[in-house]
């Protein structure tokens, strides 16, 4: 699909919605050209139907358009704006393909290999494609052909051609070598050699070109001939199980959009249980008839291949979004695609109670990270190294996987509790007055309030893991205290006494009951 | 406490007074640790909480008996979405308890949030926990409602002993009301009455029935 007018259109579309919502009389536009800097001199990128009718063209000096045509309207050049329209376009074309990627900048690749017999065949899906963007307001011109280049050179020579499979060397055969587009020296070249059309060049030796232009040009004319294969790289990954529902009538309601989710699942599952496999990431693709696309993606802790569990997950995440789904005037296609699978053993009658119950488990920490997010589900793991704010991690619970590290006790048999309840993961600096330098305080600030020590046990010499540092971090001296109300506390003194000149700085941890 | 730990209703457990939330949460630890056995906890707390008053701690978890690897953590903008997620969990037949941490007092905690609760635990057997820092009393449709606060170490005791709450029974379904002084122990995992008992004491040996 080639959008010769791209830039041009991109303006027009969007001043004729603004003359339109202001509700003023369209002024008669003068031809519009898009300007840019190409080796220090203003030269034009892109010019409308009128710009082309008063005989200006792409590549011309800006000054000397100027000169021909005093009303020109000029724009800069946008390369940014541009590449979004392109890949707004490429999005809304997802609907025909999920092979859609972008080939130049004003030009998109649709390998709509086994999809078109969806739209009642070839020639039909093409002109169905080309009017409908056409009547967004773009200029396009599409051809189909058996390979990229072939395609390519018939989307710019031979609008709307659709060349039979197997019969691309003839269908180019009569297009300029210019179609192949080579860069502008190798064109030039050919010209020079008298070789006008890619038929002609087409009949030359192989060896002679290569030598002559290099193995480049060959390869090129070859897979344009359709004698050699080269693969399009899709713009998203492609997931490896999807299934869509397309819909004459666009739908609107949560219920029969969720339902359908349904549908989808229940036949990724079939082809996930065939193959052994279950989804752990899910994504659902949203086309609005308008053209928007959106895509709402969920996740499960283990591989899953029921419909019943993918819908509730979808159905949390639609309800919690932010952002909600907005249907417009509805949705003309949904997909549902795996985007990721793992290995999943068959499906067998549980009868342990056990496996049930921890499946039950999953399954509501996919629904609460599908909801809250994965990242505020959290599961414990632990963490080998004797400090204490870096002893465990909380880990989203989906994401965990078993370690060979193990839990260890601090405290020995039926000893008090060690380490506090509650931890700060930064550290409270306190003000703690000691009657012993080395001790613990007899009293104590934290958060405007003083405390008095009525016990404390300690100190425990906790040294920083210097390795882990580039500082040098003092070593701690944790007590714990209890204040006369009951209490207790984990505080800590950082630093040993007398090895530092300055006062000794305290902190708050922890607390404990 | 006799009806004091039974499964599958609600509880709640108030701090006291600001300072007693440390042990109001280790009190809720014991209970949830009690009334769900081997089966994992849910803990629901809102955002700010960590900041409040310090990070659940994988290690004091460990250090009071439980086991980490059972616990998880949730962690929510709005009391809203607590109990949303609270009634969501609580149809979950493969957990043992859900902990519901909240701060301060919440108009949308009225007797209806409390008696859907209430139902939601009946349901799958499923304990709720409601644990409330700086909050007044509210109607409510609990089995039972403690009010805790921390209980100073015995004076007789060289060292500082065992997990130690003033718990005060306001509320028991199925019950006697009572204030005591218990402790938690550790290896065991249950509540009891302390060795070296204070002034005032009830009997307390604290198993799930």
């Amino acid at each position: 699909m080639w959008f010769p007018r791209l830039p041009t259109d991109r303006l027009q579309r969007r001043w004729k919605a603004a003359t339109k919502a202001s509700g003023s009389d369209p002024e008669p536009a003068p031809p519009l050209v898009i300007a840019a800097k190409i080796k220090n001199a203003m030269r034009i990128t892109a010019l409308d139907r009128r710009a082309t009718a008063s005989n200006l063209s792409q590549g011309m000096a800006l000054a000397d358009a100027r000169a021909m045509l005093p009303a020109l309207k000029v724009v800069q050049y946008n390369e940014m704006g541009e590449r979004q329209l392109l890949e707004h376009i490429a999005d809304w074309c997802d609907r025909y393909t999920p092979y859609v990627s972008l080939l130049s900048a004003r030009e998109l690749l649709l390998d709509v290999t086994g999809t078109t017999h969806l739209f009642n065949g070839e020639q039909a899906m093409l002109d169905q494609i080309c009017e409908t963007i056409g009547k967004q307001g773009f200029a396009v011109r599409g051809a189909l052909a058996g390979n990229t280049a072939a395609a390519r050179a018939l989307a710019h020579y031979r609008p709307g051609m659709v060349a039979p499979p197997g019969a691309e060397a003839d269908a180019i055969a009569s297009l300029p070598v210019d179609a192949l587009n080579y860069d502008p020296e190798t064109t030039h070249a050919f010209h020079r050699a008298g070789l006008k059309t890619i038929g002609q060049i087409a009949k030359r030796k192989r060896t002679e070109l290569q030598s002559r232009f290099g193995a480049g040009v060959v390869a090129l004319l070859d897979h344009a001939l359709g004698r050699r294969e080269k693969p399009i790289s899709p713009r998203l990954p492609l997931p490896d199980y999807r299934a869509e529902q397309r819909f004459a009538d666009p739908i609107v309601t949560e219920e029969v959009i969720l339902d359908t989710l349904r549908q989808l699942a229940q036949s990724i599952g079939a082809v996930l249980a065939e193959r052994g496999e279950g989804a752990r990431q899910l994504e659902a693709t949203f086309f609005r008839a308008d053209g928007q696309v959106q895509r709402i993606a969920i996740e499960t802790g283990m591989p899953t291949r029921d419909p019943a569990i993918v819908t509730r997950l979808f159905r949390e995440k639609l309800d919690a979004l932010a952002d909600p789904l907005d249907p417009g005037f509805g949705f003309d296609l949904i997909r549902l695609g795996a985007t990721r699978a793992e290995r999943a053993e068959a499906k067998t009658v549980e009868l342990d109670a056990d496996v049930q119950a921890e499946k039950d488990v999953r399954f509501l920490i996919d629904r609460l990270a599908a909801r809250f997010g994965s990242q505020n589900i959290l599961a414990f793991q632990p963490n080998e190294t004797h400090i204490p704010e870096a002893a465990w991690v909380a880990l989203p619970a989906q994401k965990i996987e078993r370690t060979e590290k193990t839990w260890r006790k601090i405290r020995h048999g039926n000893e008090v509790p060690r380490r506090p309840l509650r931890m700060f993961a930064r550290p409270e600096p306190i003000e703690a007055i000691a009657s012993v330098p080395h001790g613990a305080p007899y009293r104590f600030r934290w958060r405007e309030v003083l405390h008095a020590v009525k016990r404390a046990e300690g100190p425990e010499r906790i040294a920083m893991e210097w390795w882990r540092h580039q500082t040098p971090q003092p070593t701690r001296d944790y007590f714990r205290v209890e204040d006369s109300e009951g209490r207790r506390f984990w505080i800590y003194r950082d630093g040993l006494y007398g090895t530092k000149t300055a006062a000794p700085r305290w902190f708050m941890q922890g607390v404990f009951a | 406490m006799r009806g004091g730990l039974r499964r599958g209703v609600l509880h709640e457990v108030y701090a006291a007074a600001p300072g007693d939330e440390a042990a109001a949460t280790s009190f809720a630890a014991g209970l949830a640790a009690r009334v769900a056995g081997k089966r994992p906890l849910l803990w629901i707390r809102q955002d700010f909480s960590a900041l409040e008053y310090g990070e659940l701690a994988a290690t004091g978890f460990l250090e009071l008996g439980l086991d980490p690897e059972r616990i998880f953590l949730l962690r929510v903008a709005h009391v809203e979405e607590a109990l949303r997620a609270a009634s969501d969990a609580l149809t979950c037949i493969g957990l043992g308890a859900v902990v519901i941490e909240l701060r301060g007092a919440a108009k949308v905690l009225d007797l209806t949030a409390s008696r859907r609760l209430t139902l939601g635990a009946a349901q799958k057997d499923v304990t709720a926990i409601l644990l409330r820092f700086c909050a007044n009393v509210d109607a409510s449709t609990a089995e039972t409602r403690w009010r805790i606060a921390a209980a100073p170490s015995a004076k007789q005791e060289e060292n500082w002993g065992q997990p130690r709450f003033d718990a005060q029974l306001l509320r028991n379904r199925h019950g006697r009301l009572g204030h005591w002084v218990m402790e938690w122990s550790t290896d065991d995992g249950v509540f009891r009455e302390p060795t070296h008992a204070p002034d005032h004491s009830l009997v307390v040996s604290a198993s799930a029935d």
